[in-house]
């Protein structure tokens, strides 16, 4: 292919948004935000508690009312990974069962249920466990295979390893940079861990009362931006040293 | 047995049916008890029935079905919890339905007395039945979805204000087919006791279903048949819900023994 082709196809866009406001009970959450995301990109989202990083993550799924636009390129399949579910141990659901419904709500053939389950190296016997009685790591692994399922080429991740040791976070954090690398998935990242960040994301996206910027982590992520985000002294920037 | 009972036990057991499946989604969504109450809903409408001397279960049907599309409008607009919403209305509908209720009738609208069933009676009922049952299929995995998690079924393509509507829809049909032999403080009790006493055995959702379901049948059957021929009652609804309560306890001393 010409490198001017691959520079095209590298740099297309999948998500503009344009002047997002969303709110709840006369509280804006998220004001005049505009950004755009592209193709195999891996967009961190980064900012204090309460700056509306999940909002803006369930806006963009349509998950929340908003108002603005939020344009999805045509064949944009999202999939979320949401921050937390609370499983409740009273249901006597299994993982396979609940794979197994959303494949048959979306028309998917069942042979992606062992696929996805792979992918996210979760063993077969899992499946027949009741999804309250994972091990936490597990169920972070079913949460991936179930965005997974409908093949999706967008992935929403919030937090992903809030509840996870340092070996289950470095496994997620592997599995999705080889999801992103492997097949070119766009990944849309909540995280408060900036090193994570640094390593990961090839864009940064700001969020906070004072201040949204969008750029790419070497530009953004200085001690003086970092310190005006999160309006402190940034222990952050010695974490991403320390890495 | 003559053919009025008989048609009562055909569709009491269609009832049961019903009642065993719809249970286990209310116990999983953890709206047993809010769903309880759904059934006095009914009241006003069974009053108002009594005094204008038309067949009650018209009447119950008129609000039990406006109680429940008034639920969840509150819900959706106010973003009340399901409990919370269930609650204000009922205790209007059961003060409207106190005021209303002519007091000689009151008890049978309680506690159901409505048995004499005639042809046209038992189909609308069967047919009700089979709607639940027909519905209950349909929506599973989009239920199962939305109980586990109400973001990741948005997510998933599932409008999910619209399956609370039809869930809650089916539920009352439910109830509404219930009250005849129920009454409408113990119409709901096949849908709770099966349930519960199912989910002490069952690890997977299809034999959730089959136990509860089976469980529900049974307690019609003992209901039926120890109240004919043992305790003589004007409505089977108390020896049913009795039997039911004895099988949810004996689950219990099982699964301990287990």
């Amino acid at each position: 292919m010409h490198p001017s082709l691959l520079l095209m196809a590298s740099s297309e866009t999948i998500l503009t948004v344009e002047k997002l406001r969303v709110g709840f009970d006369h509280q804006v959450v998220i004001d005049d935000l505009s950004f755009e995301v592209h193709k195999g990109d891996c967009l961190a989202v980064i900012g204090p508690n309460g700056a509306g990083k999940t909002v803006l993550l369930k806006a963009l799924l349509d998950l929340v009312p908003h108002e603005g636009e939020i344009r999805w390129s045509q064949g944009a399949r999202l999939g979320y990974v949401p921050q937390k579910v609370a499983a409740d141990r009273q249901q006597p659901i299994r993982l396979i069962d609940l794979l197994a419904a959303k494949a048959a709500v979306r028309h998917l053939p069942p042979e992606d249920i062992a696929t996805v389950t792979a992918e996210v190296g979760l063993a077969p016997q899992a499946l027949k466990n009741s999804v309250g009685h994972l091990s936490g790591g597990q169920f972070q692994k079913a949460l991936i295979a179930f965005a997974l399922l409908g093949r999706p080429n967008v992935l929403l991740f919030d937090e992903p390893t809030a509840s996870l040791d340092e070996l289950a976070e470095e496994h997620t954090y592997d599995l999705l940079h080889q999801l992103q690398q492997e097949k070119g998935m766009t990944v849309i990242l909540v995280s408060h861990d900036l090193s994570v960040v640094y390593r990961y994301a090839t864009q940064v996206l700001c969020l906070s009362k004072v201040k949204m910027c969008v750029g790419p982590p070497k530009e953004l992520l200085t001690p003086a931006m970092l310190e005006e985000l999160y309006g402190g002294p940034s222990k952050f920037y010695r974490h991403i040293h320390d890495d | 047995m003559h053919q009025g009972q008989i048609l009562l036990l055909l569709l009491a057991l269609c009832f049961a049916l019903a009642a065993g499946l719809i249970g286990c989604f209310a116990l999983m969504k953890r709206m047993l008890l809010a769903s309880d109450v759904i059934s006095h809903l009914a009241l006003p409408g069974l009053g108002a029935a009594f005094l204008m001397k038309v067949n009650p279960l018209y009447g119950g049907a008129v609000t039990l079905f406006l109680g429940t599309y008034l639920v969840w409008q509150l819900q959706k607009k106010t973003g009340m919890a399901t409990d919370a919403s269930i609650g204000v209305v009922f205790a209007a509908a059961l003060a409207i339905g106190a005021a209303v209720t002519p007091r000689g009738d009151l008890i049978d609208a309680l506690f159901g007395g409505l048995q004499d069933v005639n042809w046209l009676g038992f189909v609308l009922g069967a047919a009700g039945s089979a709607i639940v049952v027909v519905a209950v299929f349909l929506m599973k995995d989009r239920l199962t979805l939305s109980t586990f998690s109400t973001e990741l079924a948005a997510s998933s393509g599932i409008r999910v204000d619209r399956l609370d509507l039809a869930y809650l829809l089916i539920f009352s049909l439910t109830v509404l087919i219930g009250l005849r032999f129920m009454g409408a403080l113990l119409a709901s009790s096949l849908i709770i006791l099966p349930a519960a006493a199912a989910r002490q055995f069952a690890g997977r959702l299809s034999l959730f279903f089959a136990i509860s379901a089976a469980i529900s049948v049974v307690s019609i059957l003992a209901g039926f048949f120890l109240n004919t021929f043992l305790f003589h009652l004007s409505t089977i609804a108390p020896v049913t819900v009795m039997f039911a309560a004895l099988v949810f306890a004996a689950s219990l001393a099982v699964r301990r023994a287990w």
